[in-house]
């Protein structure tokens, strides 16, 4: 019965193609799985729109919502209305086709990348062998589309908000890769449901997630930020900038093509927090081993809300960087901390079992970020902010 | 330490997050349709126009000397002044409004008629939901919809009206003593010529 419940989707798959004639199945079977990614994502991201506007308010010691429905649950219906029977303005200057198709590349772009993202056991639409790298390969692709946006607009917002995501997207697509390799290394394989497979073990009732290892800590908190600065959330927000640049490269769309473009930053956020549990957080697996009778999609789900929610905090807490600070945090820091625990990942593995590499690589993570942030901050390159002329 | 800055953030948001949740003083929010609070009393919207009694239109402070009309920064007063005269609140003649119209679309809310008013008679109203579906017609409030009582002036604006309440009072004992010395003023000069005479 629980494993059922575990398989419930993938039998139920076997169960509506087990009605076709045998030459359609596998086709229909893969237009099945397609049609739930392209159906559950964007409700979820309905559900993430006003569960983020709530939380922001509660941060804020505001309401938030509450007119739409009880508690304000139907609003995402009410903003889909409104964003559809809106006017479609398109500049008399603007590339059209370009204009056009840039939202278009951006969600489909984003959508290919859930297409290697194991959601379940045995619920992963392409199993790839090289499924990492068909992720990065798909998400480097979400920049062209916010380039063609700005370009095409032909607005100087536009144009410099475009400037601003492609350089932060390019810089922070770096540290992504490489705090990603660790675990490849770890591994030893580029396929998402095997780097779950390896961490889907227990000891003493815990689990070898790559999150509890040193390397993995560090990893991840790294992955975590250049996630942020690559879905463009606050406080790495300056693409959108709307204190500085009207909304930044969306700043000519309107109706539903602005719609796509909110649709698929929501996107990029689930899919790159789906590919940060899958590498880091044991993607479908439980936290506990007495849990793992709790269906393995639950658990990827929760970890994946878990994710948003750090997300909308960050967004509630944090002010947005300064263009220059955002450069030398990611090109001074966070990338030779990358590449310094690209080497603390190689002693873990060559140090063998046992507590001298737990000792041996925590103190130099740990020294490193002490030193580094120490020497950064008396440079002025990162920590507070100085005001040169304002003083 | 790098990053204590951030975890200090992300404290105090959690916080607040929780925190609105539990306790009702952290939610400030007036859910303003159906919960409201009543306006200050220092508060001021558009003008209005005072009468004493219970008739608006024999009971008008105005007596279209036009001074507010003048000072109007805006120019939103328009005021015609009547051909006849009336008795005002001190027993004298006056003048009265034939029109008194404030366009509230262009009124600034400045309370520079209020200050200039010589008679107490244009005073700021607290009321602000005045939306209508008519924008030329619909704000262009006349006489009658302009006159409040002065039970009304003393509702919203309790204090400053009781002050300006015991100014009229001490103008109008000024006036009947002044009328009352007049009066004894002619009838010992009608004594006098009746005197001359006889």
């Amino acid at each position: 019965m629980i494993d059922h419940l575990d398989q419930i989707f993938v039998l139920l798959r076997h169960w509506l193609v087990s009605f076709l004639p045998a030459p359609l199945q596998p086709v229909v079977c893969v237009l099945l799985s397609v049609a739930a990614i392209v159906s559950l994502f964007p409700a979820l991201f309905a559900l993430t729109t006003v569960f983020e506007r709530k939380g922001l308010a509660r941060i804020q010691n505001r309401i938030g919502p509450n007119r739409v429905g009880p508690f304000g649950v139907l609003q995402p219906i009410a903003d889909g209305i409104k964003s559809l029977t809106k006017e479609d303005i398109v500049p008399l200057s603007a590339d059209a086709a370009v204009h056009f198709l840039a939202p278009v590349v951006l969600v489909v772009a984003v959508f290919m990348g859930f297409a290697v993202l194991p959601m379940g056991r045995n619920m992963v639409l392409a199993d790839m062998n090289a499924g990492l790298l068909f992720y990065f390969a798909m998400g480097a692709s979400t920049e062209l589309s916010v380039f063609m946006a700005g370009w095409s607009s032909r607005n100087k917002y536009s144009l410099l908000g475009a400037m601003r995501a492609v350089a932060q997207m390019i810089s922070y697509e770096v540290v992504l890769l490489l705090s990603s390799v660790t675990v490849v290394m770890m591994a030893g394989s580029l396929s998402l449901s095997k780097i779950v497979a390896a961490q889907n073990h227990y000891s003493w009732g815990l689990p070898h997630w790559y999150i509890f290892t040193p390397w993995g800590c560090a990893g991840f908190v790294m992955y975590a930020i250049a996630a942020t600065a690559e879905t463009n959330r606050s406080p790495f927000d300056l693409p959108e900038g709307e204190s500085e640049l009207v909304a930044g490269y969306h700043t000519e769309y309107s109706g539903f093509k602005f719609a796509l473009f909110f649709l698929g930053e929501y996107l990029a956020m689930f899919s790159i927090s789906g590919l940060g549990t899958t590498l880091f957080l044991g993607g479908w697996s439980a936290p506990f081993s007495f849990l793992t009778w709790i269906p393995s999609w639950i658990w990827f789900f929760s970890k994946l809300m878990l994710s948003i929610f750090v997300f909308i905090w960050l967004r509630g807490t944090l002010p947005r960087l300064r263009q220059d600070q955002l450069m030398n945090f990611a090109w001074k820091f966070v990338l030779p901390m990358c590449l310094l625990n690209l080497l603390v990942a190689g002693l873990w593995r060559f140090l063998g079992d046992g507590w001298a590499r737990w000792a041996v690589c925590s103190v130099i993570l740990i020294g490193a970020y002490g030193a580094m942030g120490w020497g950064e901050m008396r440079r002025k390159h990162i920590g507070p902010r100085s005001y040169r002329y304002a003083e | 330490m790098l990053g204590e800055g951030i975890l200090k953030g992300l404290a105090e948001t959690a916080r607040n997050f929780f925190g609105s949740y539990f306790s009702a003083e952290r939610l400030t929010t007036v859910e303003y349709p159906e919960q409201r609070i009543a306006p200050f009393e220092a508060a001021r919207v558009f003008p209005f126009l005072v009468y004493d009694g219970a008739d608006w239109q024999s009971g008008l402070r105005c007596v279209a000397c036009q001074i507010c009309e003048k000072e109007c920064p805006p120019k939103c007063i328009v005021i015609v002044k009547s051909t006849d005269k009336k008795p005002d609140a001190l027993g004298k003649p006056q003048f009265y409004p034939a029109r008194f119209e404030i366009d509230i679309s262009v009124c600034m809310s400045c309370q520079i008629c209020v200050e200039v008013c010589p008679f107490e008679a244009i005073k700021m109203n607290t009321e602000f939901e005045l939306s209508t579906t008519d924008r030329f017609s619909g704000l262009l409030l006349d006489r009658k919809q302009l006159a409040k009582s002065n039970e009304y002036y003393h509702q919203i604006h309790p204090t400053e009206a009781t002050a300006v309440d015991a100014r009229l009072a001490a103008d109008k004992i000024k006036a009947d003593a002044k009328a009352k010395a007049a009066a004894v003023a002619v009838a010992a000069q009608a004594a006098a010529i009746a005197g001359e005479g006889a």
